[in-house]
């Protein structure tokens, strides 16, 4: 689907002020994420790649530098970025509204931006929940059903709005190593189907190169990029990719790029966030 | 082996899924469902041992060996022979009107000043929670008057309004009031700030913010308030009565006291905890029945 | 941070400029409610007035005997209601067998307001003093009861296991982590109790005894002198919150692993 998607970062720098300590937390960190490419950012715990997702979700302000989407400018200084439904996150814990249903949660997009009714919304909402295998749980409760199945349908409440661009802050983080084959699976097939830009953070290296086009390691705090690595993988993807030679050596090179930094992190004392 | 297993140990679930506002362990409680688990457990007989117990000590030092400061209290046998006597010595039992007039009254100043306190405090705590900006106005005030304890206002609350009832009823209402506000404030700030920020990112305006996340986010918070406010309205009530009612069951109680009627404060004393428990158990069930999303993820 | 880059820091934030202007406008109103009579919030006296009382009240030695007789009564009923129930709160959460026998009755007892115990406990006890304090001690003793009964039902059941694993005796397990692991509750429940017991000594000094900052304030009524009503209710007010506060400060010191959060 060419419907765009391209985000720039150019030269964002991010400090915090909390209590007089001033901290720097992006630190002229530039970036080109092109239309429809999956793009996987790994760095070391609290290194501000959270910061850079909420400043183009437009949930942060950034002090410098500018962010575009499709060429028109989306944030600079004093006017932060405002969230919007082209740009839809997944948290990483989690934000399903648990007082909705799975489908009311899933049709909650269209129907916010008032661009459905409420039958329209549910019928479009009942086919993503199918053709994405989670019609079983539509009337469940979000605190009835599996963490893994929470995610997925998380995915699928964004995807009902067809965004350009998919932010997702470490998605997988909590899930068992199995239930994260079943959900990178998931993700493969939804980005396949409708491939819109997509932005994903995480600390796995394993997940980082599977799923990414491109994986941007970050330095650690402040933050910029350190190291592009072209993920040529062929798509769809398999597990299988996983034992390639080309696969082993992409991990090899990321592994030493995000090891360093991971040090220095650690005697930094950096804390998990 | 000894009763003093440790709880945990060996009944992990009872404990880790205990719900955190009130827990259902009341007499109200076990109404409400496995009343046949519990009827065949060890615990009817205990919780009977407990209250028979209790009443036969009761009449024990009061009645049969005198003892001293006891002998001045009357006994829960001529108690209850008199709550429940068709013709009662001192006019007050299940059989007369008056015993009905005064749950009444009180129950309708009750009921009155709790439908002001939660139309005033649910709202003033939800936009507390939502706005900063109101917040920072509202705040300072709240915090000057909350300490003020609702009792202390008495005397200002009869000068403040004309006659007796609604200075009663202002008395009641202030007593739920910051409970209420303050639940209310709570639960928004309990809200996961992702919420939000998902309801911001899927393209919610700010009312549809309010309808579907901060309200039905608070929710919990709000009953979990509700049923503390109405103990605090039954609370300040009792006050209020005694010490300028006309009628009421604080009054009646009062009233007794100056009468030489002991059995009567007794009688007021049960009733008024059995209406107290009734009111907040009428608001649990209304709540566990509004916020069903939470009975399900815990059931 | 030094003090005063940190009180120069909160000055320039908005919500304090926001708050004073809110408490300025709240005092203004007040005043001129009282000025011009506004029906029913006109007959508060006005804060000008109410200064004037104050300023007149705190040289006086009555005044400052009133706090003293509150301070003690709620001093004693508040010990006392800890003495007993802290160890009933926690013999009645490690054991289910004196829980089922006791639960009941404090579940009946606990709805009914402690302020209709007033004229029993009078009844009761020999002196109006003992009566008083009865009442102040049932107003703690109920909440201190619940909360370390609920606190130890919410205690993490691994904590339980982990200490159970490590080899603890039972003794051990109670000392050493149920007792500390319900501390935080004990605390709220004594913060909330508290804040009942005041409430309770101030009522009950209204209605029962002509001492303490409850008559002090009842008399400004009767005696037609209403700028003391809201001079009672201030001191009431700030009595209750010094007394929260010095709770919360001794709980801090005991649970110094809650502050780090």
């Amino acid at each position: 689907m060419g419907n765009g998607g391209s985000i720039s970062v150019k030269e964002a720098t991010k400090v915090y002020d909390p209590d007089g300590a001033k901290v720097l937390a992006l630190d002229r960190c530039s970036l080109e994420i092109g239309p429809g490419e999956f793009s996987v950012v790994v760095g070391p715990s609290g290194c501000g790649k959270t910061t850079l997702l909420n400043a183009i979700a437009g949930f942060h302000e950034l002090t410098a530098g500018e962010i575009l989407l499709d060429g028109q400018t989306l944030s600079s200084p004093g006017k932060p970025a405002k969230p919007g439904s082209d740009r839809i996150v997944v948290f990483q814990n989690g934000a399903l509204f648990p007082w909705m249903t799975i489908l009311e949660n899933v049709a909650f997009g269209p129907l916010a931006q008032k661009k459905m009714t409420v039958p329209e919304a549910r019928e479009k909402a009942l086919k993503t929940l199918e053709t994405m295998g989670l019609t079983l749980i539509a009337q469940d409760y979000p605190g009835q059903i599996s963490s893994g199945m929470r995610r997925r349908a998380e995915i699928a409440r964004a995807m009902m709005c067809e965004p350009k661009v998919l932010l997702l802050d470490e998605p997988f983080r909590a899930l068992d190593a199995l239930t994260k084959i079943v959900a990178h699976q998931f993700l493969m097939e939804v980005y396949d189907a409708q491939k819109p830009t997509v932005f994903f953070i995480t600390h796995d290296l394993d997940e980082a190169i599977f799923l990414a086009s491109k994986v941007y390691v970050m330095t650690t705090r402040p933050a910029s990029i350190k190291k592009i690595l072209d993920v040529t993988l062929p798509r769809p993807r398999d597990y299988r990719l996983l034992a390639s030679l080309e696969y082993q050596r992409l991990k090899a090179e990321c592994q030493d790029a995000v090891r360093e930094e991971a040090l220095k992190a650690f005697s930094a004392g950096e804390r998990e966030m | 082996m000894s009763d003093t297993a440790l709880p945990g140990l060996t009944a992990a679930p009872s404990l880790t899924d205990a719900p955190k506002a009130l827990p259902p362990s009341g007499l109200w409680g076990r109404l409400g469902g496995g009343f046949s688990r519990w009827l065949k457990s060890s615990s009817p007989w205990l919780n009977l041992l407990g209250l028979v117990g209790f009443l036969l000590l009761w009449q024990l030092l009061s009645r049969v060996l005198k003892v001293p400061l006891f002998v001045k209290l009357p006994g829960p046998w001529e108690t209850v022979v008199e709550w429940f006597s068709p013709r009662p010595v001192y006019g007050i039992s299940v059989f007369t009107i008056e015993y009905y007039q005064h749950i009444g009254l009180s129950s309708l100043r009750v009921f009155l000043a709790f439908l002001l306190a939660t139309g005033l405090g649910v709202p003033l705590g939800l936009l507390m929670g939502w706005k900063k900006t109101f917040s920072d106005y509202a705040f300072p005030i709240l915090e000057l008057l909350r300490p003020i304890p609702m009792l202390a206002w008495v005397p200002l609350a009869i000068l403040m309004w004309p006659g007796r009832e609604s200075s009663i009823v202002f008395l009641t209402f202030l007593g739920s009031f910051f409970a209420t506000l303050l639940n209310s404030w709570l639960g928004v700030k309990s809200i996961d700030p992702a919420y939000f920020r998902a309801a911001a990112s899927l393209g919610a305006s700010e009312s549809l913010i309010f309808k579907k996340i901060v309200w039905p986010g608070a929710m919990p918070f709000v009953f979990t308030g509700l049923q503390i406010s109405v103990g605090y309205a039954w609370f300040s009530l009792v006050a209020g009565e005694m010490l300028a009612g006309e009628f009421g069951l604080g009054y009646l109680i009062w009233d007794s006291y100056i009468l030489v009627q002991y059995p009567v404060i007794i009688i007021a004393m049960i009733t008024l905890g059995l209406v107290g428990s009734l009111s907040s158990f009428i608001i649990r069930a209304i709540g566990n029945a509004l916020i069903r999303w939470k009975v399900k993820e815990n059931g | 941070m030094p003090i005063t880059k940190r009180l120069t820091k909160a000055l320039k934030s908005v919500a304090l400029r926001r708050g004073l202007i809110s408490l300025a406008l709240f005092f203004i109103s007040w005043e001129l409610c009282a000025r011009f009579q506004v029906p029913i919030l006109g007959a508060i006296p006005a804060p000008t007035e109410v200064l004037a009382s104050l300023a007149h009240e705190i040289v006086s030695g009555y005044y400052w005997r009133s706090w003293g007789t509150s301070l003690a009564r709620i001093l004693t009923g508040f010990v006392i209601a800890q003495i007993l129930g802290v160890p009933l709160g926690l013999l009645l959460g490690f054991s289910r067998k004196a829980k089922e026998i006791v639960f009941p009755l404090i579940e009946i007892m606990r709805p009914v307001p402690p302020l209709a115990w007033v004229p029993v406990s009078v009844v009761f006890w020999p002196s109006a003093e003992m009566s008083m304090i009865f009442v102040t001690f049932l107003g703690a003793f109920f909440t201190v009861v619940l909360n370390i009964v609920e606190g130890i039902a919410a205690i993490d059941v691994r904590y339980l296991r982990a200490a159970a694993s490590l080899g603890s005796t039972r003794r051990d397990i109670f000392w050493r982590v149920m007792l500390p692991a319900s501390l935080p509750s004990v605390l709220v429940g004594m913060t909330v109790g508290m804040g009942i017991t005041w409430c309770v000594v101030v009522a009950a000094e209204m209605i029962a005894t002509n001492t303490g900052l409850g008559y002090l304030t009842w008399r400004g009524y009767v005696a037609g002198e209403f700028p003391l009503i809201v001079v009672g209710m201030l001191s009431i007010g700030l009595a209750g919150y010094l007394s929260s506060a010095l709770i919360r400060r001794i709980g801090l010191h005991f649970t110094p692993w809650l502050s780090s959060q």
